[in-house]
């Protein structure tokens, strides 16, 4: 198996190459706005360094987000359109679910007993969710929601928070644990374990949380004064 | 290679998720997948619904193209994108897309100028474009005069407009007079049973002054005002208002400024053949009036059918099977999505 995976819902532009066992490569710039140009170079990177090519790619994960959309869908197109070029199955991993699991496999034991992701949603808010530890890892309590830090305090007063939610609200949220954006080789090795375990994997979906900005037109404004 | 080099060009600068298949000068399949219902009762196109849509089409309508032109993507000698100008968070999806193909195929990668790319597509409706052809470009998103000596490497702006484009125009005048959207086919439709004498629009940037300082620049923005005064009068007056006579008049009005700078141009830059693309050369009034002006002329006339004049892959890939020919070194794998890119940069 050689997994190709991809995540841009938070300022890391991040891919890594497992191979079902362990991280071959990875490759992460981080730039909250340059999704679109570092990503792809990231592929051909990680490539080059496991010495493997795009034809030996045998899936694609994508980490789906929640997080800004304009980057978020670049991870996500970017993914689909390489595994139908390649004719490989793609699929698709919770960004916050990535970031639990990299902060479990650094230090689980920073992380208590239960803990909580927080990254930037933009507009004052996060997108949040709230996990439990257990031996074998990290598990989501419910769905991922996106809230104004204030509104959540109360909530998840005194759990270890991973993600920049901590750094950008820590009058709400925190104490601050583990990384800061996600990391391809963790989300990697998450999506290996849970295919090793016979879990499926979802589908390579955008978590977008929110509508669009739009409202429908009002009504016309007079020309004449 | 046999008859030229088969591209795949990927277009998502606006609400058109588009994919072209060219080899060589021929089209082999142009797959569009369009978002423009869900924008209908915004008005105009809302960028994000337009992204989201791109993300989702992307993959189905480079299927289609695929299954169309009975080719597998291995085949591919190149692919080409739209790079800019347009919106910027919908440029950026199929940026993506094709560097993901690019690097999935190990294919190199054409990140093209959209408007370069609309003058393109003609050649695989007409054949090869005389060199120089001068172009005008009217759409809902852009209204501009190029002089074109080569269109993969030398592109010039002779002017554009100052305010609204073309098809805004006709979206917001449609609005006006009560007509959906997108107003452009609406407002033709009705017109053909208006009289465009009815009421004398203004004529912008066509005076004196105006000729010396914006003599190949177009507004639309003043005639928009004043056919939505003229109406209001009307209605505050408690008459009728004569809908296809006020649709028939502005678009008068629109066709005369366009067409009159495109031959003008056309003639002071010693230029025998025009061609006009954008969704707006669709116009029936355009094509008219434009052909009988370059008949006056002496200028060829050259306008892609409709459906290859609104934003479509075919024209990218078009521009892109040109590129590949004429041996034009391809793009980086690092370059951006560019909402505001320059006419005159042809390739990124
Ligand atoms: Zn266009």
């Amino acid at each position: 198996m050689l997994l190709l995976a991809i995540d841009t819902a938070t300022s890391a532009i991040t891919v890594a190459l497992h191979d079902g066992g362990v991280v071959l490569a990875e490759s992460s710039t981080l730039d909250a706005r340059g999704h679109g140009e570092y990503l792809a170079p990231g592929i051909v990177d990680v490539l080059a360094r496991a010495g493997r090519t795009a034809a030996e790619v045998s899936a694609v994960v994508a980490g789906t987000g929640p997080g800004p959309f304009t980057g978020l869908r670049v991870g996500l197109v970017t993914a689909r359109t390489f595994a139908f070029a390649c004719g490989i199955p793609v699929f698709g991993v919770c960004s916050l679910d990535a970031l639990a699991h990299q902060a479990w496999l650094a230090d689980a034991a920073e992380l208590g007993q239960s803990c909580v992701v927080a990254t930037d949603a933009r507009r004052k808010e996060v997108y949040w969710a709230r996990y439990d530890i257990t031996a074998g890892g990290v598990k989501r309590r419910g769905e991922p929601m996106v809230a104004k830090a204030e509104a959540i305090a109360d909530e998840v007063q005194g759990l270890p928070v991973i993600g920049r939610g901590a750094v950008l609200y820590p009058d709400w949220l925190g104490p601050r644990v583990g990384p800061l954006d996600v990391s391809a080789a963790a989300l990697a090795s998450l999506a290996a374990r849970r295919l090793a375990a016979g879990e499926g994997l979802a589908e390579a979906e955008a978590m977008y949380l929110r509508r669009p900005d739009a409202s429908p037109l009002p009504p016309r404004k007079p020309a004449l004064p | 290679m046999t008859d030229g080099p088969l591209v795949l060009g990927v277009e998502t600068s606006c609400d058109e998720t588009g994919v072209g298949i060219v080899r060589g000068q021929r089209l082999l399949a142009d797959a569009v997948a369009s978002s423009v219902d869900e924008h209908a009762r915004f008005g105009g196109v809302v960028p994000e619904v337009a992204s989201r849509a791109h993300l989702e089409a992307m993959v189905p309508t480079i299927e289609r193209a695929c299954r169309e032109a009975g080719i597998r993507l291995a085949d591919l000698d190149a692919i080409a994108v739209t790079a800019g100008p347009g919106l910027a968070g919908a440029l950026l999806v199929g940026v993506a897309a094709a560097k993901s193909l690019a690097v999935a195929l190990g294919k190199p990668l054409y990140g093209v100028n959209h408007l370069a790319a609309h003058v393109a597509v003609d050649i695989v409706e007409h054949g090869p474009l005389p060199e120089p052809t001068l172009a005008m470009l009217v759409s809902g998103g852009h209204s501009s005069l190029l002089l074109v000596p080569d269109v993969t490497a030398d592109v010039r702006s002779l002017g554009s407009t100052i305010d609204d484009a073309a098809g805004e125009a006709f979206d917001k005048v449609a609005r006006v007079l009560g007509l959906p959207f997108p107003g452009g086919p609406h407002v033709d439709r009705v017109a053909t049973e208006g009289n465009s004498a009815f009421v004398l629009f203004p004529r912008g940037l066509t005076s004196g002054r105006d000729m010396e300082r914006h003599r190949f620049d177009f507004s639309f923005s003043g005639l928009k005002t004043s056919v939505a005064r003229w109406v209001e009068a009307r209605e505050r007056a408690g008459e009728p208002v004569p809908v296809a006579d006020v649709a028939a008049s502005f678009q008068e009005a629109v066709v005369d400024v366009l067409t009159r700078k495109a031959v003008l141009a056309c003639r002071e830059h010693g230029v025998d053949d025009l061609l006009i693309g954008g969704g707006v050369a669709a116009n029936t009034r355009l094509r008219a009036m434009a052909q009988e002006r370059c008949d006056a002329a002496g200028i060829r006339l050259r306008v892609p059918r409709p459906g290859l004049c609104t934003d479509n892959g075919a024209m990218v890939a078009a521009l892109g099977a040109e590129m590949v020919a004429r041996g034009r070194a391809p793009s980086a794998l690092d370059i951006p999505a560019d909402s505001s890119m320059p006419v005159t940069l042809v390739r990124a």
